[in-house]
């Protein structure tokens, strides 16, 4: 099966050489990082987290928006999805090996991660974003070499995988609601310190993950040949208009609940998002791109004649992930940092090696999706001419 | 393939992935087979800070520069890669509940003297993923292993002091060293990717000494009593009279944190603002 990877025409070899080009340039600024230390970063004192973490919390997302594919599928037999699983399940082995990436390269000793297993310490939930996120890799990789496996085959899959699709359905949730409780726990960071956080997570998840869902199913029909059908792709819009519109409300729910309550902790944060504190406003336009996007996407998603139209759907995705990566990618994670516990404002801007290091773990992922995409088409292109 | 080196591969890879899994039960055996404690009497090493004392410039130099010399802190130019133990903050920014919009710009602006908390119930060991920073149960120093720390930050989220600092870069080149080239003191320099902070100088009480900063500031002529340090479990100690005694405040006391450094309020803050003594 995985020889299916290693034959292919000029175009699939041209990707790949584009992400290696992009993950060499990533390993030079990483080298950089290992030898001078994080200094190369725009990191600080203040803000301890930046562009790593922030990807980190972004991807988890969509690791755990495969669910939305696997739950109507294998609980509701909602057969639309079938062509359309193991697409998300192989998505999901490719973010969470990005957002593994992305707390590897934030590491200041990278070369201790093992010491994570060696003390184990069940009261960090870090330890247990550890541990869930590994498991959730290794679950979908499971599933779906082994789905993809027997649909070589053409026979149906083994029986003993069909617990563990059930198990993938909870730990996807639980994924996304640990990465939260890495957040909402500390007592430190008021802006983060809110219950509707993992609710947050997961409506901004669900909305993200299936748009970059129905982006690639458009891509790979395009340039694959391989349809995951029409139904699948209109399944998928509704619930990323759904899950939109709930996580507008959260933001909505969230943004009363500090500004009503006119709590000073609680207000700055919002502050420095929407109008800059004290002159400090590096994140403003950024966040009014970002709400206004996220807006207008879900407003235009509402409307079933314009999401019905592929062309539509498409742009509506990019500024649904666009959106919510501004949110959860960019501000989110800063944000809680400022101003700092000692009431200073530091702001925060990824440097040059920084960006470089981010694009090239997204091309770590990018190549992991290619190839694996490329076996799932290989294999279906096969089934369908015998 | 062949089918058999195949399945072969296979194998091997189920029972290294099956080993790999057993490694985190080594640690818990090994807490099973532990000796049970010795139920020693637990000490809460604490310290008081004179508000008005330490305001003091001259102080407030002797004790930073004291910590910096006794464990080799180095000082570093840019702020945003500042590496402190022990410095000094505005009191409004120390103390944010305790100011309002009346209060006086100078009595704002009051330099203050923070540290690690020493916190009976700190954040910042719940979060660490490694056990690196832990509350040592004989004396409630909060402590850091530097080399088991993988430099993840989760304490530097989780502190809300600010108390912790990251060695973004080889601290070494930064600190203060004689014409020898030797460092001011035999405490080990730090690598750059890991988090580092105040130990109440764990390694001189281990010897019957005060911490650094107390001595220095102690040392001072008008500077005695600026800094007290001692356990806050032993009512006879001199930190335990002087919470008796004295009016004290700690940062932040509504977040359940517990700090464990403690400041005397004078009865007026004015005065100290206005360079005497309240």
């Amino acid at each position: 099966m995985l020889q299916n990877a290693f034959r292919g025409g000029r175009g699939y070899w041209a990707l790949l050489g584009g992400w290696a080009i992009l993950i060499a340039l990533g390993t030079v600024a990483y080298g950089h990082q290992l030898t001078q230390g994080l200094t190369i970063t725009g990191m600080s004192r203040d803000v301890s987290w930046g562009l790593y973490i922030s990807q980190f919390t972004f991807l988890v997302g969509v690791a755990a928006s495969a669910v939305m594919v696997v739950l109507p599928y294998y609980l509701h037999n909602y057969k639309a999805f079938g062509r359309m699983v193991i697409l998300g399940e192989f998505l999901a082995v490719s973010a969470v090996l990005m957002c593994m990436l992305f707390v590897f390269v934030d590491m200041g000793q990278p070369a201790r991660v093992m010491n994570v297993l060696l003390h184990p310490s069940p009261h960090s939930v870090m330890f247990w974003d550890f541990m869930v996120l590994t498991g959730y890799l290794a679950l979908n990789l499971v599933i779906g070499s082994v789905t993809i496996e027997a649909e070589r085959k053409e026979a149906p899959p083994p029986r003993w995988v069909r617990p563990l699709i059930y198990l993938s359905i909870p730990w996807a949730v639980s994924i996304h609601t640990v990465t939260a409780f890495l957040y909402a726990g500390l007592a430190a960071r008021p802006f983060w310190m809110t219950a509707i956080l993992a609710p947050r997570f997961l409506a901004s998840a669900f909305a993200s993950g299936p748009s970059l869902l129905i982006l690639l199913a458009l891509l790979v029909r395009r340039f694959g040949k391989f349809d995951a059908g029409r139904e699948a792709v209109r399944a998928l819009s509704t619930i990323v208009t759904y899950a939109m519109a709930i996580n507008l409300f959260f933001v909505l729910v969230e943004v009363f609940t500090a500004l009503y309550s006119g709590m000073p902790d609680h207000v700055r944060s919002f502050s420095y998002l929407f109008l800059g504190l004290d002159g400090h406003n590096a994140l403003t336009p950024w966040t009014w791109v970002g709400e206004a996007l996220a807006v207008a996407c879900a407003i235009l998603l509402l409307i079933p004649t314009v999401r019905h139209q592929e062309r539509y759907l498409a742009l509506l995705c990019g500024g649904v992930i666009a959106a919510i990566w501004i949110e959860k990618g960019m501000a989110l994670i800063v944000t809680g940092f400022i101003p700092s516990p000692l009431e200073h404002i530091t702001e925060y801007a990824p440097t040059l090696p920084e960006v470089a290091i981010t694009v090239g773990v997204y091309a770590v992922g990018g190549l992991v999706l290619t190839t694996l995409y490329k076996i799932v088409l290989t294999v279906r292109e096969r089934v369908q001419l015998a | 393939m062949d089918e058999s080196r195949r399945r072969f591969l296979k194998s091997l890879g189920s029972v290294a992935m099956g080993a790999g899994c057993g490694l985190p039960l080594l640690d818990s055996a090994r807490w099973l087979a532990r000796p049970a404690a010795v139920p020693a009497a637990p000490t809460q090493w604490a310290m008081v800070i004179d508000l008005a004392k330490c305001s003091r410039e001259d102080v407030q130099r002797a004790c930073t520069e004291a910590c910096r010399r006794e464990h080799n802190v180095p000082s570093i130019p840019d702020p945003a890669e500042h590496i402190d133990w022990i410095w000094s903050e505005h009191y409004e920014h120390v103390f944010p509940d305790e100011v309002h919009a009346h209060m006086a710009e100078d009595v704002r602006q009051i330099p203050v003297l923070v540290l690690c908390n020493h916190c009976t119930d700190p954040p910042c060991v719940k979060v660490c993923p490694t056990q690196a920073t832990w509350k040592r149960e004989s004396d409630g120093i909060v402590m850091m292993d530097m080399h088991r720390c993988i430099g993840c930050r989760y304490c530097m989220a989780a502190c809300p002091y600010g108390s912790r600092s990251f060695n973004w870069r080889d601290p070494r080149p930064y600190v203060e060293r004689d014409a020898q080239g030797k460092p001011a003191s035999d405490y080990p320099t730090r690598t750059a990717g890991v988090v580092e902070k105040c130990t109440f100088c764990a390694e001189r009480i281990r010897t019957g000494r005060q911490p650094a900063c107390v001595e220095a500031a102690n040392q001072l002529p008008g500077g005695e009593g600026a800094l007290t340090f001692g356990d806050v479990t032993d009512p006879d100690s001199d930190v335990s009279r002087l919470l008796r005694d004295e009016n004290t405040i700690c940062r932040k006391i509504g977040l359940g944190t517990g700090p464990n450094v403690y400041y005397i309020v004078p009865p007026s803050l004015a005065a100290i603002a206005h360079g005497g003594e309240a």
